[in-house]
């Protein structure tokens, strides 16, 4: 059973909300067996389901739900479900497809039931699930075949289609935001968007969008090329919740990037990044003090309004982040002059 | 542009639109999509900020064409870079369109035309999408051809439109520009009818744009470019006037308001207000006199391509025209035997008379890096055919030799360097290029895989010359056989003889400049004259080390002790600091460029491109004059570019503490609670010996001493025009354009050293404010008529690099701008500056020159570090060798 929670913008108003850690490193440390992964649903199934996460929803869901406990009591506000590869389009890579329904409905359920089961125990602790759609392995914009540019491995259409049918269960399995995650092109998110607008009217039931693009390196763009102004210029019809950053960098690379969106962004702003850089290992070892410490220089600078973490992040990174912006004020959403604000790679705006 | 004062004018790129372009209906139709991609660029080059893209031909599938061609551009970034207008009379190729575009774009266009239900339908669709949208005053009677009819459907629309949640600042009405001089009477008020429509449209709809395709208008003129080329800008100063900010419009078919002949103008004026009833009579009546004005230039500028094939090559290399040049390349490879030939004949033919005329000085560097960009073109062009020659024969092309060039680890400028490999490249050498921050290993490694014939390295701050010493000692040990050659501003000819050379037995050449470097190439590769040029150049080193040792000897310096005895004089009695109007830091975040660019210094810019002279005289100069406004045209268009496009992010962070001198060190207080030391900046003293009243400066006299008992101040800062500029630079590189790839470093570099200097000027008058009146202009800045100074760590008054990171950990520059130091302290990205603000009105720039060991040694004590590593950053400024110290230390 759902409890009443009060709208999550008057929260916003109020604090800086803290955003759950890592699923995938967190799974990784329990180091499951095939046998775990395949569970009792999928038993003597020939296809090896080793590594696929979100079916995890189905064969083990306690472990999941787990995990989502040990976020909510690091004091995690935010919890997202572990459905980032839960599209058609990610799970054909394993035979999946004909699962997604019931991969995001338990998904969005542990995640209910874990965030239900706090605020019974704390009533004060408020908390909510944000059902995680994530890039899908294809892009929209960038051809696979580099001696045919022009090509798409995939079209708007079938990826909107697949994004609809994932936020569509997880809207029956009841959570609260959506969070369309990790973007690395922009155009796959126009088509998350176009989903859930469309979803929305269908069912009449609306919730609020969370937005996070991924810069992928030091040149400060996405993978596609976009600067984060022009990213922000590409999905502001949206009219998210928030609009931030995630993954790719440690919280130290990530603040310029940041900045420049926490700058333009007339909503609020949600940034969780990874435990530093991989070192050689490709294991992340930044430790939560440190993260929680650029964390910290954020919110103090007024750049943030939710922080998380990405790869790599524990609970114990959650805990520490929920320190350190405790008590901080959250950031002021500036307003803009109206303008007509374009993109191509880079914003473009024609004041009125 | 046209444009009336203060408006803001987007100009939309119109030649990939099939309707408008027979050129490009042609390509498309043709199936030929990589020239069609190249119409695309070409006008995004040339300023378009806006492209529109347009497939409505009866002959083509257009939706599929519409998607086959942005699938195209969203592939190359320096068209994408731009949004694109989805363009179409048919609603299903625009939403193809929009399914392919990731950045925010503009359909144009819908309309009432088929009533309020499809309008609203599409509109809400293109919100979804995520896109803005023109609206046609068009509506179920059609469209719109008076001014009341033009405001009522677009008010109707508006009405509409916002009413479902449109955002008003994502429309733009166009209002139709339909063609006057007709002859047919009711056309006479089209003109007017727009101007008055724009006029209601921008006072009374608030938030919504106005555009137009302007070259509807001067139809009726077709075949004469002169006089639609003046009706265009006559109307557009109007229509501006009245409030369009948009417009579809050719740049190449617009003339200069002010330029239009007066009587044209009076009489297009005529037309376009409807002022007389034989308004057209009269216009048509002189429009012939002006038929060819507008052609005649474009013609007589294409009488070069007249010549024939290898003609016009030479000629676009010695002019440095890209415009023709794949062509003539292809024509020149159909003709030669091998691909080869056209490059060993009309192009290096060419190029060889562009060396001529460098050599003789008729030429000069900025014309000599662009005909390097046409050389680059054709060879890029020629390259895969060479290629698939090479792979079916064997046989491969032969350079004059093949040089590795690098900036030396810890150092990150290049222009220097890039422009003696633009040089050697036109003169037919290999260039590997390894970059900036280029390890001794890495180096030494690539130019065994390589095989190169000499290796190349570069500098320009002080740390990087014990890095050329080390590279030299290094390939000294592994044995190498190549010649070194060194370069950099901060290299010279004296410390190549003294420190570099003997520590390698092969040739190290200093080489000074450009013009220079070829001539020292053919001299080390040649089999008859290398001998006696390295053995020239063996001596001549061996004649300085001489003199440099004689020399040495002879200006001895007075003691640490009696150079503090001849401090400033300064009376602190009665001191009163100036209180900054903030203490802490202050960060400032994409700066506005088009303020920076007016704080410029042009001087260094020529002397950059090897243009001596200073500015603005340079520009009138005998010699270089021609050049000098060249390069300054293209400069000036770049800039506009940067600074209209926001192509760099210009940051900054400032600074103030609470601070007292204590001996010849400065004590920063911590920013509240004065007393808590916070941090200690070390300055060095002059120590030369003074026989008149001049005193032994050190940058601490210029702060109250503690013991004096009054607080005084202490600034710092750090300024960077951006670190965009690499990947803008990269892009022209990786183009061929090595012109405006240093051209716009060269920009960045400018625009940093001013803001710095404008900075300087808000600190003296608003931030420590100790100067709030003083108004002075740029030459007077350049001369530094100010009070106060702001000398940088690594400079002659303050020689240690090091203190720079006493200066970023003060201020937090790194997380605050971005800017970080390399392990030699050079400030990552380059066109960065920083210092410290000394505001005391007898604050001078001086140089700390020559020191002795008690003062390094005395130094490194203070600082907390060894000996050897104070010596091995103040080396430059050593009055003695440690080595000699070290030896004399061992024997007692």
């Amino acid at each position: 059973m759902t409890q009443e929670r009060p709208e999550i913008t008057l929260a916003l108003a109020e604090r800086i909300l803290v955003l759950d850690g890592a699923m995938g490193t967190e799974i990784q440390a329990l180091k499951l067996e095939t046998v775990d992964y395949h569970g009792k649903h999928f038993e003597g199934l020939a296809q090896d389901l080793t590594g696929n996460n979100d079916i995890l929803n189905l064969t083990a869901p306690d472990a999941i739900r787990d995990i989502h406990t040990s976020y909510l009591e690091a004091g995690a506000d935010i919890i997202a479900t572990n459905t980032f590869n839960a599209t058609t389009i990610s799970q054909a890579d394993y035979g999946m497809e004909d699962y997604v329904d019931a991969i995001n409905l338990e998904g969005a359920r542990v995640a209910r039931e874990a965030c239900d089961a706090m605020m019974a125990r704390d009533p004060d602790h408020v908390c909510w699930v944000a059902g995680a759609i994530g890039p899908t392995n294809r892009t929209t914009s960038i051809s696979p075949d580099v001696n045919d540019p022009g090509y798409r491995a995939i079209t708007f259409d079938t990826l909107k289609d697949a994004y609809k049918q994932a936020a569509c269960s997880l809207l029956s399995g009841g959570v609260d935001l959506f969070l369309i995650e990790t973007i690395f092109d922009t155009l796959n998110a126009k088509c998350a968007i176009f989903a859930l607008e469309e979803l929305f009217d269908e069912t009449g039931e609306r919730r609020p969008v969370m937005i996070s693009g991924t810069i992928t390196d030091r040149s400060g763009r996405t993978l596609t090329g976009q600067t984060p102004e022009a990213f922000w210029n590409s999905l502001r019809h949206a009219s998210p919740l928030t609009i931030g950053l995630n993954c790719s960098l440690g919280a130290n690379e990530m603040r310029p990037y940041l900045a420049d969106l926490s700058r333009m962004a007339d909503t609020f702003v949600c940034a969780y990044p990874n435990a530093g850089l991989p070192n050689e290992f490709g294991e992340y070892d930044e430790e939560a003090e440190t993260t929680a410490g650029f964390v910290r220089e954020w919110a103090e600078e007024g750049f943030v309004n939710i922080v998380g973490g990405c790869c790599g992040t524990t609970p114990a990174h959650i805990a520490a982040l929920h320190n350190a912006v405790e008590g901080l004020p959250p950031r002021e959403v500036p307003t803009r002059e109206p303008a007509m604000r374009l993109s191509g790679l880079e914003p473009f705006t024609v004041t009125v | 542009m046209t444009g009336a004062a203060g408006s803001q004018f987007v100009n939309i790129g119109e030649r990939t639109n099939v309707t408008g372009s027979a050129r490009f209906r042609d390509l498309i139709k043709g199936d030929d999509f990589d020239t069609a991609l190249e119409v695309a660029r070409h006008q995004v080059e040339n300023g378009a900020q806006v492209i529109d893209i347009n497939m409505d031909e009866g002959m083509l599938d257009s939706e599929a064409a519409m998607v086959r061609f942005l699938n195209l551009i969203a592939a190359e970034p320096d068209i994408s870079r731009v949004p694109v207008m989805i363009d179409s009379s048919k609603w299903v190729v625009i939403e193809a369109g929009l399914k392919c575009v990731q950045g925010k774009a503009i359909v144009n266009s819908i309309s009432l035309k088929e009533g309020e239900e499809q309008f609203l339908d599409q509109a809400r669709k293109i919100r979804r999408y995520g896109a803005a949208t023109v609206v046609m005053a068009f509506d179920e009677d059609g469209q719109a051809d008076t001014a009341d009819r033009k405001f009522e459907i677009c008010k109707r629309s508006y009405d509409l439109l916002t009413a479902d949640g449109f955002p008003a600042e994502d429309i733009i009405f166009d209002p139709n520009i339909f063609a006057v001089a007709t002859g047919i009477e009711e056309h006479n008020g089209y003109a007017i009818a727009f101007i008055e429509a724009t006029k209601r449209i921008r006072a009374e709809l608030p938030h919504v744009h106005v555009s137009g395709g302007v070259s509807n208008l001067s139809f009726s003129f077709r075949g004469n470019n002169a006089v639609r080329e003046a009706m265009h800008s006559a109307f557009l100063l109007h229509a501006i006037r009245a409030g369009m900010d948009m417009g579809i419009v050719n740049a190449g078919q617009i003339m200069v308001y002010d330029d239009i002949p007066e009587d044209l103008l009076e009489r297009i004026e005529d037309v376009l207000f409807n002022r007389r009833e034989d308004a057209t009579d009269r216009l048509l009546e002189i429009a012939d006199d002006y038929r060819d004005a507008g052609t005649a230039a474009q013609e007589k500028n294409l009488e070069w391509r007249d010549g024939n094939v290898t003609e016009r090559i030479e000629y676009a290399l010695i002019h440095g025209i890209t415009d023709f040049i794949i062509e003539d390349t292809e024509i020149a490879r159909q003709e030669a035997e091998r691909p080869l030939h056209v490059i060993e004949g009309p192009l290096m033919d060419g190029m060889n008379v562009v060396g001529d005329l460098f050599g003789e000085g008729k030429m000069f560097l900025p014309q000599v890096v662009k005909s390097a960009r046409v050389m680059k073109q054709a060879v890029a062009h020629l390259t895969p055919f060479m290629e698939e020659e090479r792979e079916a024969s064997g046989q491969a092309a032969k350079a004059n030799g093949k040089i590795l060039m690098a900036t030396v680890k810890g150092d990150v400028h290049d222009i220097g360097k890039n422009i003696v490999g633009v040089v050697l490249q036109c003169n037919n050498y290999d260039v590997v290029d390894l970059g900036v921050m280029v390890p001794a290993e890495k180096i030494l490694r690539a130019a065994l895989e390589e095989k190169v014939d000499i290796i190349g390295v570069s500098g320009l701050i002080t740390p990087s010359l014990d890095e050329m010493v080390n590279l030299a000692r290094e390939m000294k040990r592994q044995d190498v056989q190549l010649p070194l050659l060194i370069g950099g501003a901060t290299t010279s000819r004296l410390h190549t003889a003294v420190k570099i050379a003997p520590g390698y037995d092969n040739p190290v050449i200093h080489v000074n400049d450009a013009s220079k470097a070829v001539g020292v190439m053919s001299n080390l590769l040649s089999e008859t004259a290398r001998d006696d040029f390295v053995a020239g150049i063996r001596d001549e080193y061996e004649a300085a080390r001489v003199k440099h040792a004689g020399s040495g000897r002879k200006s001895k310096r007075q003691t640490i002790a009696g150079a503090r005895e001849n401090k400033v004089p300064i009376d602190w009695a009665d001191f009163k600091a100036s209180v900054p109007s903030f203490l802490g830091t202050r960060t400032f975040n994409a700066y506005d460029l088009s303020e920076l660019r007016e704080f410029i210094d042009w001087t260094p810019f020529f002397r950059t491109w090897e243009l001596a002279g200073k500015y603005p005289d340079i520009l009138q100069d005998k010699v270089v004059g021609e050049s000098a406004r060249e390069l300054f045209e293209d400069a000036q268009e770049m800039l506009d570019r940067m600074v209209k496009e926001k192509w760099l992010v210009p940051r900054a962070v400032v600074g103030f503490w609470p601070a007292n001198a204590v001996g010849d060190d400065i004590a920063i207080y911590g920013d509240a609670e004065e007393g808590e030391e916070r941090a200690m900046v070390r300055t060095l003293r002059q120590q030369m010996k003074r026989n008149n009243t001049r005193p032994n400066f050190a940058l601490s006299d210029f702060v109250c001493p503690a013991d004096a008992g009054h607080t005084d101040y202490l600034g710092g800062f750090v300024v960077t025009a951006g670190s965009e500029i690499d990947a803008i630079s990269d892009r022209f590189a990786k183009e061929n354009d090595d012109y405006n790839s240093i051209l716009s470093k060269a920009l960045a570099d400018r625009l940093a050293e001013a803001f710095a200097e404008r900075m300087h000027q808000r600190v003296r008058e608003e931030f420590w404010g100790y100067a709030p009146d003083e108004g002075l202009t740029n030459a007077e800045l350049i001369s530094e008529d100010y009070r106060g100074i702001r000398p940088a760590p690594g400079y002659p008054a303050s020689p240690d690099h090091t203190e720079k990171r006493t200066l970023f950990d003060l201020l937090n520059a790194e997380s605050e701008t971005g800017v970080t130091l390399t392990e030699s302290f050079a400030m990552w990205p380059p066109s960065s500056v920083s210092g410290f603000y000394f505001g005391n009105p007898d604050a001078r720039y001086f140089g700390v020159g020559k020191i002795e060991r008690d003062q390094v040694e005395d130094y490194a004590q203070r600082k907390g570090v060894d000996l050897a590593f104070a010596e091995r950053w103040l080396s430059p400024n050593l009055n003695y060798e440690p080595a000699e110290y070290n030896a004399r230390d061992a024997a007692e």
